[in-house]
This record gives C-alpha cells, structure tokens and sequence, in this order.
C-alpha cells in the first residue's frame, strides 16, 4: 500500500504537484489519467521513491519512503518509464535478469538460484523463443514484453507503469492491459499512467484524474469515468457508453 | 568464447611482455634475458634489461589496461560508444599541467615535476567538470567536459605561441606525442598507485554499468546510486589515466577503441567488457611500443603518434559502422 500525503513537486521554482494525496492499494489496479503536463509521469516519479516531494511525504505500507535504501526499495518495487529502450545489444535473457540487479552479488556470473525466475519470467510472456535475441532487435511489442518480464521476475509488491501502452498497436495494447490486470489479481499493486482511455476503463479497478499538478478526482473508477469528470478533465464534451462489447468513452470537440 | 577470451588476452599479453623484454636495438635471447631477471647484477645486459626494459614493459601494462578500462567504463556510463577518457578533459587537463611544468623550469630542476603537474591538471579538470554538471545528467557532464578540455588545450596552445626559445617548444611538443621511452622505475613507483587505485574505482562500477543499459531512470529504480557510480567513474579515471598521461604523456584511442574489439566477445554486457578491455588495451600499447622500437625509419616514432596513425582509420571505420547499426 503506498499513500502520498499532502505532496508538493517543484521544478525550477514552479509546482508541478500540489497538495496530492493519494492511495494505491494492494490487489488494486491504479489508472493514473489527465491531460498532457497534469503531472502524471510526476506523480508517478515520487510513488516510486525516484523523486523527493519539495513538501508532503511518501508512505510505503506506513513507513516513510526515504527511509528504506535504494536496494531494498528497488526490492519491493518495479518501476517502467515511459518508452524505456535499451541502449547496448544485450541478450533479452539478459535484459529480464536485471531485474534482480538489487539481489545479486557485485560480481560475477549470475547465481543458480535465480535461473528457475528468469525462465517462469519468460515463460509467462512468451519470451522463451527470443531469450538469445538481442534486445536491439525487438518489434515494440516484444520489447514492451521484455521490459514487463524484466520488471516482474523479482515478484514485486508494488508495480508502477508509465505509459505502457506507448505506440503499440490495438492487439498489443490490450495483451499488456490483460498482463497487467493479472498481476494486480495476484496481489500485486499496480499503478498505470494511460492515455488510453478506453483500455483504462476495461482494466481500472480505481481511477486518479489529475489536472494541472492537482488531483482533480480520486475513486473507484467507475465513479471517475463519467461524462462530466471526463468533460471537465479534458475540457471537452465527453460520452461514457457501456454496452455489450465493454464500455468506451467518445470526446465530442 | 566467452570463458576462453581473458586466459587467451592473457597468453597474448604474456607472449607480448616476452618479446618486449627481448627486443630492441639490442636483441637479447631468452636465455640472457632469463638469468638477468633471476640474478640482477652490474653488467650492461641485466641493467638494460632490470633498469630499461622492464619498467616500460610495467608502464606499458599498466597505462594501456588503466587506457582500456577508463574508456570501457565511460562507454557504459555515458551510453556512447564514443566516450574515452579524453572526451571529460582528462588527457588535455594533464596535458596543460606537464606543459606548465616544463614552461616555467619546473622540470629542469626535478625530474619527477612534469608528472606531478600533470596529475594535478588531470584531477582539477575533472573536479571542474564534475562541479560544473553537478545538477544537471549525462549530457552536460560530456558538454563540461568538452569545455573545460577545450580550455586547456588552448592552454597548451598559448603555452607553445609564447614559449621562451625553441627548445621549451621543442620538449613540450616531444612531450604532448606521448612515449615511454627513457622511463624508470622513479616514474613507475609515481603512477602505478594511482592507476591501481583508479583502476579499483573504475571496476567496482561494473553491476550499475549493466544496469544503466535500461536508461538511467530504471537504473535508479533498480537500486543504482547514481550519483555514487558518477563519482567512481570520474575520479577513477582522473587518478588513473591522469597518471597515466603524466609519465607517458598523451595516448589517445587506446581508451575508444579496445572496449569496441571485445564489446561482441562478451554479448555486448557493459560490466563484462571492463577487464579485457583493459588486457586489450595493454595488449594495443604494448605492441605499439614493440613496434615503435622495432620501426626505426629515420628518426624515432613517437607511441602517442604511432597509435594515433593506426588509430584514426579506425575511428573512421566506427563511425562509418555505426551509422549503418544504429537506428
């Protein structure tokens, strides 16, 4: 459970986060949503534990968040930034095996114990085929499923994502969506920043609108995607319809 | 190949050091070379070999591993495959502080003078550029490391414009070619602690250097202190290869392009082409000083100018591949 209290965020003498309080539970899927510069990939930063809030504090199941170290932090908590890349030709079996970075020794080759991770990693997203490939090499959306193995193989607590769905194509948009729904039914909790509305709806369990570095709604998300907090998120005329196929939400400019 | 690569740069290393400690304008067989290393004495071919030879084999080792190492780690810690221990002013920094030594007569006096003077400009432009980038990521750390190296070349510069007669001219132009002949063991006991303990700092990046592969924000996320892997890989690389160039003076390309030749060798992992990037780099100056002495066309080629020669074409075939793998 992480709980942001009264959370302020400046930058070059600007707030781009005030007074922000919110909660993320465990077994609990998240959608952090808003217009571009609300302050969502912020937000994000400080629940991680990435970025000290100028004001407020950050609470990682009661405790002060700058308290723990960078190690046992990175140990409970998976973080995913926007459009993440990989800058040498590694092996997609090596990029997955960072994950554990905080848990392996400083040197030497990766110990036994661990290999059984690695393969249920890949395993689970369908990356056994590609474990010898460089990771240079990938479509976006096997890339997108190296780095949702590689921020999954240490079991986290807690998962935060930007922006997962980045330039991924309708099919692999919705696989991540489902992967991530999953692991929030596991017991994990998970926050996603979307703009993908419409995948939000399908996969949210709650909802945080942010608006101009506010939280301008916090709910079940039910109680968050409706016409008139959309309209007034977005400053557009907005429609919420729920039929058979799912629900959906059409801006009406 | 990748349990096989360090023993076999290690033979190749070994094979090296043999022929250096044989060859040379006296060419000396293994059995003399042998007995003078097992029983020094006065005579004129064990001095040659325990007083001559020797320390610039050790020099050579140990300026082109500490040259293959820093240029490993500043790859991996910059993300740029053209990142070498010159790009962050190191090598110019050294550069001014030798030739300030040898200007005002510093080193006419005290032999050891033009070393430490380069050591001391290594580590002030660092710590220049490392103020200088404080609060800002890798980007500007490379563009303050460009300035200040800017400034002490042209340090350099003025230094030669103005210099008071043609000898001073002379000797700082012979300097800045970089060499290691007429080196002793006054010049190893200098730079060996400081290239080891450098070398030591530069190593114990390696974890945060594979991590860093993922960007900086995930490496951050994945435990990685930033700001602490920044510091080791500076001030190892000013400690070492500033001490490097201060009794070598300036050897470029070892540091670009040794971590480039093993890089495919070790599937491209950043922390696992710090050490034989470093026995390739020793393994590069060690036979480019072979080389030089070997090649006596007229006069002496200087070791700086002799990579440099070999180097420049492969720099140019980098960029040239680069270009055509990168996306």
């Amino acid at each position: 459970m992480i709980r942001l209290r009264e959370v302020r965020v400046e930058r070059g003498g600007k707030p781009v986060l005030q007074g922000v309080n919110a909660g993320f539970g465990a077994g609990r899927l998240t959608v952090v949503v808003g217009p571009n510069g609300a302050g969502k990939s912020t937000l994000l930063d400080v629940a991680a534990g990435l970025l000290k809030p100028s004001a407020g504090r950050v609470e990682l199941d009661g405790a002060d968040i700058s308290s723990l170290s960078l190690k046992e932090l990175a140990r409970r908590r998976a973080y995913l930034p926007q459009s993440p890349r990989v800058d040498w030709a590694i092996s997609v079996e090596r990029v997955v095996a960072l994950g554990l970075t905080s848990r392996l020794p400083a040197f030497g080759a990766l110990p036994a114990v661990w290999r059984p991770r690695i393969d249920s990693a890949l395993e689970r997203l369908d990356l056994l085929h590609l474990r010898e490939r460089p990771a240079t090499q990938l479509s976006g959306g096997e890339l997108a499923r190296v780095m949702l193995a590689r921020a999954t193989v240490g079991e986290p607590e807690i998962l935060i994502v930007d922006e997962p769905t980045a330039g991924l194509d309708p099919r692999h948009a919705l696989d991540a969506g489902r992967r991530l729904r999953a692991l929030a039914d596991a017991g994990c909790t998970v926050v996603v920043a979307l703009h993908d509305l419409d995948l939000a709806l399908r996969i949210a369990d709650e909802a945080v609108a942010m608006k101009d570095g506010h939280v301008a709604a916090e709910g079940p998300a039910e109680d968050i995607f409706t016409d008139d907090v959309m309209a007034a998120l977005y400053d557009v005329p907005a429609r919420v319809r729920r039929d058979s196929d799912g629900a959906s939400i059409r801006f009406l400019g | 190949m990748n349990r096989w690569l360090i023993p076999l740069l290690l033979l190749a290393l070994l094979l090296l050091s043999a022929i250096s400690l044989l060859a040379g304008t006296i060419w000396l067989s293994p059995a003399e070379t042998l007995a003078a290393l097992l029983n020094p004495g006065p005579d004129l071919i064990e001095l040659a070999i325990t007083e001559v030879r020797l320390p610039r084999l050790v020099l050579a080792l140990l300026v082109g591993g500490i040259l293959g190492l820093s240029g490993a780690v500043l790859q991996g810690l910059l993300r740029n495959p053209l990142a070498e221990p010159g790009l962050l002013g190191v090598s110019s920094g050294a550069s001014l502080g030798a030739v300030i030594a040898l200007y005002y007569g510093f080193a006419a006096g005290f032999t050891l003078a033009t070393p430490l003077f380069a050591l001391l400009g290594a580590l002030s432009t660092i710590s220049i550029a490392l103020l200088l980038s404080r609060s800002g990521g890798t980007l500007s750390l490379i563009l303050a490391g460009v300035a200040v190296s800017t400034i002490a070349s042209a340090g350099v510069s003025l230094a030669l414009n103005l210099a008071p007669n043609p000898f001073a001219a002379y000797e700082i132009m012979t300097w800045l070619m970089g060499s290691l002949s007429d080196r002793s063991w006054e010049h190893v006991a200098l730079a060996a602690p400081f290239i080891l303990l450098g070398g030591l700092l530069l190593l114990l990046t390696a974890p945060a250097l594979d991590a860093l592969t993922l960007g900086e924000r995930q490496a951050e996320s994945l435990g990685v202190d930033l700001g602490r892997t920044r510091l080791l890989a500076l001030f190892g690389t000013a400690l070492g290869v500033g001490a490097a160039t201060a009794v070598t003076g300036a050897i470029v390309f070892v540091g670009l392009v040794a971590p480039h030749l093993v890089r495919p060798l070790v599937r491209h992992q950043p922390g696992a082409v710090l050490v034989p990037a470093g026995l390739v780099g020793a393994i590069i100056v060690l036979a480019a000083d072979i080389a030089t002495r070997l090649l006596r066309v007229g006069p002496e080629i200087k070791l700086g100018v002799f990579i440099s020669v070999i180097g420049a074409p492969f720099f140019l075939w980098l960029v040239l591949h680069l270009r055509k793998t990168s996306p």
